[in-house]
């Protein structure tokens, strides 16, 4: 179980990653994490995965918002309208020309969204059994 | 300053994450949401200043050009109704602070007043449908939680009843968005305008206004689709239900409004008629309704239903003048109906009720809420210098020069019988001698009571006996609505 | 093709439209939720279907080579979709609560809030 969680985990984390170009992305990453966490809860009951996520699922909202905000308004730092998509080129070695943007940081925060919003509405439902 | 548009937006979100990130401590979600409000109104002031003289703000978002990306627009029409939400979702965090329960404050009502006043902002500067829908959406899904939010039995049925028909709403609003782009390729307010006019006059572009038409229609509370309004507004906390009173039926109103006079002008002699007797339905239906009920807050969300009516029939009769009276309407509307409610929830703290039989003896006791009262009251029915006066006359003049006579006297006589419920409850509750069944000693309301109530009456008077700037302001939004080539040419850029 | 998506349009609303005059407070929502999905579908089809040829662009090229389906409705169904699912969880639970405070699923036990005759219970905290 612990695997099959982890598992899930890393493959939504290169779902969101790989989101911008090909298909997938903060929505579809965020809902594969908030399954592991279901998983979680289903096997070892809703406490057991509350405690496992360690924070509670509206502050992961409240960060996910607050990322996706920050993702929109640094194009307007930059005299653009808000939410244009800036990059930055970064050159670490094994992954040369490796492009990181805001679609990718609001992406982020979607994926933080998602996974708050849908274990806010599956672990107290779980609970109320 | 075109980013500007972005910024009641921006300062929403903010505060709404603020607040949500300090969920387990009341009193800093009270103080971020206070500051939060406060400076939405500042953002909405600037807004409206810098498009006061008629400038059309327009912000590209995310740097994609008109017809692709998705736009944001504020006109005048759109500037005055976020200057409004702003002001109303002022007052109504303000009122509850004083009021709310620390039960619901730990469930997020902080975040959520926010995030529901970021979904109306949101929809008041959109200029694409279907960014209008994601809109309306983040207004109803917060509205449903605060609705369903810390209630016992009847408010949970009252969300129930609610979130089911605007969920019908939302359905038939999105099969007219496919509809629409089906037939023109484009989601682009500005570019429908345009291509909508070029379509076929075949039958296809009426019936999509048809659905638009029932969709808003829903949200708006018209007839003959505003029973869920009555069944739902009056369980909800009084500071909840002013807000939802004040704004969000008028979010339909708003987006009927901008629908019926940028997309769908090509066949008005049939759609406007119907939006014309369906309008005077409403206000009839709604009315009779108001005068057969005796719970204050049931008398009162009637009365909203009604004036859904008079907002709508301006833009029936389709002048600029008619116009005009329906945006002044929607304005002082909003102020004093928030006011109403937020007057009603002190009138059940002092006596026990809403019941208007278990009341009475409040005149003597309390002469400052009798005349807080009076004003928005009998500003509702229209009775001159207090800005309802305004608002019924401009649309009775627009309503005579189109020869509708018919409506005219309907307005004429819905705006009598409002004053006979406004009346009743001023009868009842104030005049009367107390019933002896309040309690001993009433819970006395405080600063947070009356510091909203207070300044909204206030603001109803400077609405009425300096209405001169607010109706040039209403004409100039209602100029720049008959004459939908100045937001095409903004949005779209001057035609090559 | 075309044809039978409209067929499935149709037979969604129907369907949808029919539960939700149902009394039962279940079938409602379901109802609801045909409702939903039918609409998705609405603009699925309505906006042209195009056969094997995703808008993707391909390596080197700048546009995507024509005929190729169009992105946007698929666009707008993704988030109707999303929000949809997220309305839907939202009415689920509300008829859970309702029905554990009424004990009864039926609409027409559910009119405590417009019988006047009927009155509000007094305990209203927030007031």
């Amino acid at each position: 179980m612990r695997f099959l969680a982890s598992l899930l985990l890393v493959a939504s984390v290169f779902l969101l990653w790989r989101g911008h170009n090909e298909p997938g992305g903060g929505f579809a990453g965020g809902l594969m994490a908030a399954s592991a966490f279901v998983l979680h809860a289903l096997a070892l009951g809703p406490d057991g995965a509350r405690r496992a996520l360690r924070v509670s699922p509206l502050f992961l909202i409240a960060t996910g918002l607050g990322i996706a905000l920050l993702a929109a308004l640094i194009g307007v730092m930059a005299g653009d309208p808000i939410l244009t998509g800036h990059w930055v080129t970064l050159d670490t070695p094994g992954a040369e020309n490796l492009k990181v943007g805001t679609p990718l940081l609001f992406d982020a925060g979607v994926y933080l969204v998602v996974v708050g919003v849908v274990l806010n509405i599956i672990l107290p439902l779980m609970e109320d059994e | 300053m075109s980013g500007l548009v972005a910024l009641p937006l921006v300062v929403m979100l903010a505060s709404s994450v603020a607040a949500l990130a300090f969920l387990r401590y009341p009193k800093i979600q009270e103080a971020i949401a206070l500051t939060g409000m406060v400076a939405l109104v500042g953002a909405a002031g600037w807004l409206l200043a810098e498009t006061w003289d008629g400038e059309i703000l327009v912000l590209q978002a995310g740097n994609w050009p008109a017809p692709f990306g998705i736009t944001l627009v504020a006109d005048l029409f759109a500037s005055i109704m976020v200057m409004l939400a702003a002001i109303v979702g002022l007052a109504a965090t303000m009122y509850s602070v004083g009021t709310i329960d620390a039960d619901r404050e730990r469930y997020g009502y902080y975040p959520l007043m926010n995030i529901l006043v970021l979904g109306v902002c949101g929809a008041f500067l959109t200029g694409d449908l279907f960014n209008l829908y994601v809109w309306f959406e983040v207004l109803l899904v917060a509205s449903f939680v605060i609705m369903a939010l810390g209630g016992g039995r009847p408010q949970m049925e009252g969300a129930l009843k609610y979130v089911a028909l605007n969920l019908v709403s939302s359905v038939l609003f999105l099969s007219g968005v496919g509809l629409l782009y089906a037939a023109t390729g484009t989601l682009n307010m500005a570019d429908l305008s345009q291509r909508v006019a070029e379509a076929e006059a075949d039958g296809y572009m009426t019936a999509v206004a048809m659905l638009f038409l029932t969709a808003f229609g829903i949200k708006a509370a018209m007839f003959p689709l505003f029973f869920w309004l009555p069944a739902s507004y009056h369980t909800a906390p009084a500071p909840v239900a002013a807000l939802f009173a004040g704004l969000l039926t008028k979010v339909g109103v708003y987006a009927l409004i901008r629908v019926f006079t940028l997309i769908f002008t090509t066949d008005v002699g049939y759609t406007h008629t119907i939006i014309l007797w369906l309008s005077v339905a409403t206000m009839v239906t709604g009315v009779l309704g108001a005068v057969s009920h005796n719970d204050v807050k049931r008398i009162l969300s009637f009365h909203i239903i009604s004036q859904i009516g008079y907002m709508t029939l301006g833009l029936a009769l389709f002048t600029p003048l008619a116009l005009a009276g329906s945006i002044f309407y929607i304005g002082h509307h909003i102020i004093v109906k928030t006011n109403l409610f937020f007057i009603a929830g002190v009138i059940r703290r002092l006596g026990g009720s809403y019941e208007l039989v278990h009341l009475g003896g409040l005149a003597r006791s309390r002469p400052a809420l009798a005349a807080l009262f009076f004003i928005p009251a009998f500003s509702l029915s229209g009775i001159p210098p207090l800005s309802g006066f305004f608002a019924k006359f401009a649309l009775v003049r627009a309503a005579a020069e189109e020869g509708e006579f018919v409506a005219l006297a309907f307005v004429l006589g819905v705006g009598l019988l409002t004053l006979l419920s406004m009346t009743k409850i001023f009868v009842e509750a104030f005049l009367k001698p107390a019933s002896g069944e309040a309690p001993a000693a009433p819970a006395s309301p405080g600063f947070w009571h009356y510091a909203p109530i207070g300044g909204l009456a206030a603001l109803t008077l400077v609405l009425g006996f300096a209405a001169e700037p607010f109706l040039s302001a209403a004409t100039e939004a209602a100029d720049q609505l008959m004459e939908p080539e100045r937001y095409i040419a903004a949005v779209l850029g001057e035609p090559q | 093709m075309e044809l039978l998506l409209a067929l499935t349009v149709g037979i969604l609303y129907a369907a949808g439209l029919y539960l939700l005059l149902r009394r039962s407070l279940v079938k409602v929502i379901v109802g609801l939720a045909l409702l939903t999905n039918g609409a998705n579908l609405l603009i699925f089809t309505a906006a042209g279907l195009v056969r094997g040829r995703p808008p993707l662009v391909e390596a080197g090229e700048n546009v995507p080579q024509a005929p190729f389906a169009d992105p946007v409705p698929q666009a707008l169904i993704l988030t109707a979709i999303v929000i949809g699912f997220g309305l839907q969880a939202f009415a689920m639970a509300l008829a859970y609560r309702v029905y554990r405070e009424s004990g009864s699923e039926d609409v027409d036990s559910l009119r405590t809030t417009e019988d006047p005759s009927i009155s509000l219970p007094k305990v209203e905290a927030a007031e």
